[in-house]
């Protein structure tokens, strides 16, 4: 691998685990928690979003020798509401159903941080190239999230994935997770087994450190 | 009248913004560390929710019919602005209050509830007395959701909380609890 496809595959792979925007960042909860309650559902929005991310990194890192300073926030804003605009007809167009289930959480795309975040922290400061794939790195993280969330609360709550039946007629569906109550307790869950793992790799670094202190 | 009350009402308990919507969820884990600054940042939200409410009203009536396209686009332009325009007429009459808000004032800008505030109440078609309604019940059950997290995070800093659990974790799992108990008003009235 030459230097500068390293570093693309750097730039990727870190929105995946190291700096994954839902698990580590704790970013764009409110999209992530609202349309989880069905694998189906999470996959559309991450699908939205990774479109939406891509583009405006690609357009912002494109223009970002043009856009004042003082005036960037509300450029990067405007941006990417032209983005989900676009998202918002598309997926009207091509799946009315997923649409109708999603609501007015495709527009609230506009305000989900993580969004913003990365124009603001990376693609306004790299090239285009890096730029999207940063941008894809970390909305394929995102999508990740979102679907482990989706699946979790859609087998447990529902008893099916993607809406085919898993257990058959004896399961008795949770359904407390596929309402409200249920984003909350999975999503704490899942950052829960983050950090255990975080910790665990921590533990593990320190004892490597003190056998390599004690063996010289 | 009696109408107005049932959306104030539903906006504030049954659909709790943050509770059962999930909008305004970065400022609810972010900045519910302390009930004093929970407090003063749901008022400033709500004062912005209703600004907001009418200004989607009058979009909503004068310009979306013309142009539905730019939705998503308008509204943010016009919530982004009147937050710079409340911050600049805040500090040039009442100083006070501008400090004591500080910096989460431009902050609201980039909250999720008061976009989806915008478009919740134009999907549902609300005049302008009920969007004025729904915009107030709604900052208010944000503030109550704020609060009630500030005042249960505030007691657990003085417990023995495992270090593995500490932090997101355990506020998210506080919120699936106090959803829980916020899913008992969804009984108030049938026609929620």
């Amino acid at each position: 691998m030459t230097e500068s496809e390293n570093r693309d595959y750097n730039e990727f792979i870190k929105g995946i685990w190291r700096d994954n925007p839902v698990f580590v960042q704790v970013l764009g909860m409110c999209p992530m928690l609202a349309v989880t309650n069905s694998a189906i559902n999470a996959i559309a929005m991450g699908g939205a979003t990774l479109f939406v991310l891509v583009g405006s990194s690609f357009l912002v890192a494109a223009f970002k020798k043009w856009i004042p300073k003082q005036v960037r926030i509300s450029c990067f804003i405007i941006i990417i509401a032209t983005f989900v605009t676009i998202a918002d007809y598309t997926l009207l167009a091509l799946v009315p159903v997923v649409h109708k289930e999603l609501g007015a959480f495709i527009p609230l795309i506009v305000a989900n941080c993580m969004i913003l975040g990365r124009q603001e922290a990376f693609a306004s400061k790299n090239t285009v190239r890096l730029a999207v794939m940063d941008a894809l790195g970390m909305s394929t993280g995102f999508v990740i999230a979102l679907f482990t969330l989706g699946a979790v609360r859609e087998i447990l709550g529902a008893g099916s994935l993607f809406g085919i039946d898993l257990f058959g007629a004896a399961w008795e569906p949770w359904v407390i997770m596929i309402l409200p109550p249920g984003g909350f307790l999975t999503l704490g869950l899942i950052l829960l087994v983050f950090n255990w793992m975080t910790q665990r790799k921590q533990m593990f670094m320190e004892k490597v450190a003190e056998a390599q202190r004690s063996d010289s | 009248m009696q109408e107005l009350f049932w959306i104030f009402i539903s906006s504030m308990l049954i659909n709790n913004f943050v509770l059962t919507y999930f909008l305004g969820i970065c400022p609810f884990l972010g900045v519910s560390n302390s009930l004093e600054t929970s407090f003063r940042l749901g008022l400033a939200t709500t004062f912005v929710m209703l600004v907001t409410a009418l200004c989607a009203w009058v979009l909503n009536t004068y310009l979306l019919i013309y142009a539905p396209y730019l939705k998503v686009i308008s509204f943010i332009v016009v919530i982004a602005s009147t937050v710079q325009f409340i911050e600049m007429l805040i500090k040039k009459l009442s100083p006070a209050l501008f400090r004591a808000l500080g910096i989460f004032l431009p902050l609201i800008t980039t909250n999720c509830a008061i976009l989806g505030l915008a478009i919740f109440s134009t999907n549902r078609g609300y005049g302008f007395a009920e969007g004025i309604t729904y915009a107030l019940g709604a900052g208010l059950g944000f503030t109550i959701a704020m609060v009630l997290l500030a005042g249960l995070r505030e007691e657990s800093e003085l417990s023995d909380v495992p270090a593995l659990i500490e932090g997101t974790a355990m506020n998210l799992i506080i919120a699936g609890i106090l959803s829980m108990a916020f899913m008992g008003f969804a009984g108030l009235f049938s026609s929620a």
